[in-house]
């Protein structure tokens, strides 16, 4: 079916496919899976939210758009926002190149406990598995 | 519902293509990046499977009369054998049930070309109109012929190349008609706004041309790519654009009606009634966004809607046909409303582009 998958293991990971990357200073940077850009297709436009902006585990917060459709990013655990990465309103193609390099905000998260308890590598591959059947 | 395949499936699935359901058919959508197939046709060419369309023949004595009565535009204009013309198909409330491409082969034939995802009910259709007024006549539709579109700057001289004796048929073919070429029809048709050919070839013999193409450097392109390049091209898209709750005046057709000539057509008298209030326009999106159908659009004359959307690989901006109050003119600065804010678009004449170049 589709390409070989490849996800890095010192990552944690959503359902609805968003990487979250704790940082040395303890926040998160939070991107979309190369799974996920695979789906969407060439990217033409990042949405990110106000730094600043609380949020709440699950709450849409920013938007992807591929020349084909729109996808809606959500938060993965309850935080802050601290900082976006504004390249990627020039180059959202980033995205598609380097998934996992091409972070979209980061967030303080309120409980460090949230970010541990998201899925690791291995269970997202299962996730991932689950959806090409 | 499985979906349909079409001759030239396992040719996408070996090129790793990503499928996708197009009028109840697995179709590729892209082979990779949809942005460089789309500038791959703009500026070389490329290949199109379009096999799901469905060719119709209406074969017999009078078909001309026939089709003068059941097409919006005006078979007369067909005056050579291969001439093809541009048409709706109207229900008698001026609704549009399909648009089509019909091709004047003879006197007791013409050849029309449907839409995948409406074939089936247009073909109904014709044969109960025929059952009314021409009931000897032969309406045969012929799934077993795929179709393979070539398109772009240098698609007549790929296919020249991998095709013996098709630059002696086409050389001389004019824009918009076709020819016969032993088993082929060769078309010099599209969709993508660019030159090129649409052959219709029968099942067996596709998967062939596909791979002489692909030697030849045709690169295949999805119907992703067939989405923006007809939308920067200004060409409707049925079922987005206009459907039967829409007349081809409210569609941006009015040039393919033909309301002067004295002749009787179904849907006239519902068109002649009902002066338009609408009018199909171009947006070009100003922020930084993506334009999508069904969006609303907010103008000085009252509210509109975005048919279809999306973002030009040529222009590198958003685009969008939107049906608006017909008071709006072009120049005028308008909103669109998306995910709960307004942003501004400018109304502008399309298409957008065409024939490799941006016209904006």
């Amino acid at each position: 079916m589709s390409n070989p998958v490849n996800i890095p293991g010192n990552l944690k990971f959503t359902s609805s496919h968003e990487w979250v990357k704790t940082e040395a200073d303890g926040t998160v940077s939070i991107g979309i899976t190369q799974h996920a850009q695979e789906l969407l297709g060439d990217m033409v436009f990042v949405e990110t939210p106000e730094v600043g902006r609380k949020l709440k585990a699950k709450e849409e917060c920013a938007v992807v758009e591929s020349v084909k459709a729109a996808a809606d990013i959500y938060a993965p655990v309850n935080g802050v926002v601290t900082a976006v990465n504004s390249e990627l309103d020039s180059t959202p193609e980033d995205i598609n190149a380097d998934p996992y390099g091409s972070w979209m905000f980061r967030m303080k998260p309120d409980n460090p406990a949230d970010v541990a308890a998201l899925m690791d590598a291995k269970a997202y591959q299962a996730v991932v598995d689950s959806e090409a059947h | 519902m499985s979906l349909k395949q079409t001759p030239l499936n396992a040719a996408h699935r070996v090129l790793n293509a990503k499928m996708g359901d197009f009028g109840g058919w697995d179709m590729p959508v892209n082979y990779g990046s949809q942005i460089d197939e789309h500038h791959q046709v703009r500026k070389d060419c490329g290949m199109f499977d379009v096999s799901h369309m469905r060719v119709v023949d209406v074969r017999g004595a009078g078909v001309r009369s026939f089709l003068r009565y059941l097409l919006a535009n005006n078979v007369d204009k067909l005056t050579f054998s291969g001439k093809a013309l541009y048409s709706c198909m109207l229900l008698e409330n001026g609704g549009v049930i399909d648009d089509l491409i019909v091709y004047f082969m003879n006197e007791h034939w013409f050849r029309i070309v449907v839409n995948a995802g409406t074939a089936d009910k247009d073909i109904a259709w014709m044969k109960q109109q025929a059952a009314k007024h021409l009931p000897q006549l032969d309406i045969t539709d012929h799934p077993e012929l795929a179709m393979i579109a070539v398109q772009g700057p240098s698609a007549r001289a790929k296919v020249w190349e991998a095709l013996p004796g098709s630059r002696e048929s086409t050389e001389k073919l004019a824009s918009f008609s076709a020819v016969e070429m032993g088993t082929m029809f060769i078309a010099r048709t599209g969709y993508t706004g660019e030159d090129g050919f649409e052959i219709m070839i029968p099942a067996k013999e596709a998967a062939s041309l596909w791979a002489t193409l692909a030697e030849k450097g045709v690169k295949p392109i999805g119907l992703g790519a067939r989405d923006t390049l007809r939308l920067e091209a200004g060409m409707n898209l049925y079922g987005q654009d206009m459907d039967e709750s829409i007349n081809p005046l409210e569609a941006g057709l009015a040039w393919t009606v033909d309301l002067k000539s004295e002749r009787n057509f179904i849907g006239k008298a519902a068109l002649l009634s009902n002066p338009p209030t609408r009018k199909l326009v171009g947006l070009m999106l100003l922020d930084r966004g993506v334009l999508r159908g069904h969006q609303q659009v907010v103008t000085a004359h009252g509210a509109g809607e975005i048919t279809s959307g999306s973002f030009s690989p040529t222009l590198e901006k958003s685009i969008a046909l939107a049906r608006v109050p017909k008071n709006v003119q072009i120049g005028d600065s308008v909103q669109v409303e998306i995910r709960e804010k307004l942003l501004n678009a400018k109304v502008v004449k399309y298409p957008f582009a065409r024939n490799g170049k941006g016209l904006i």
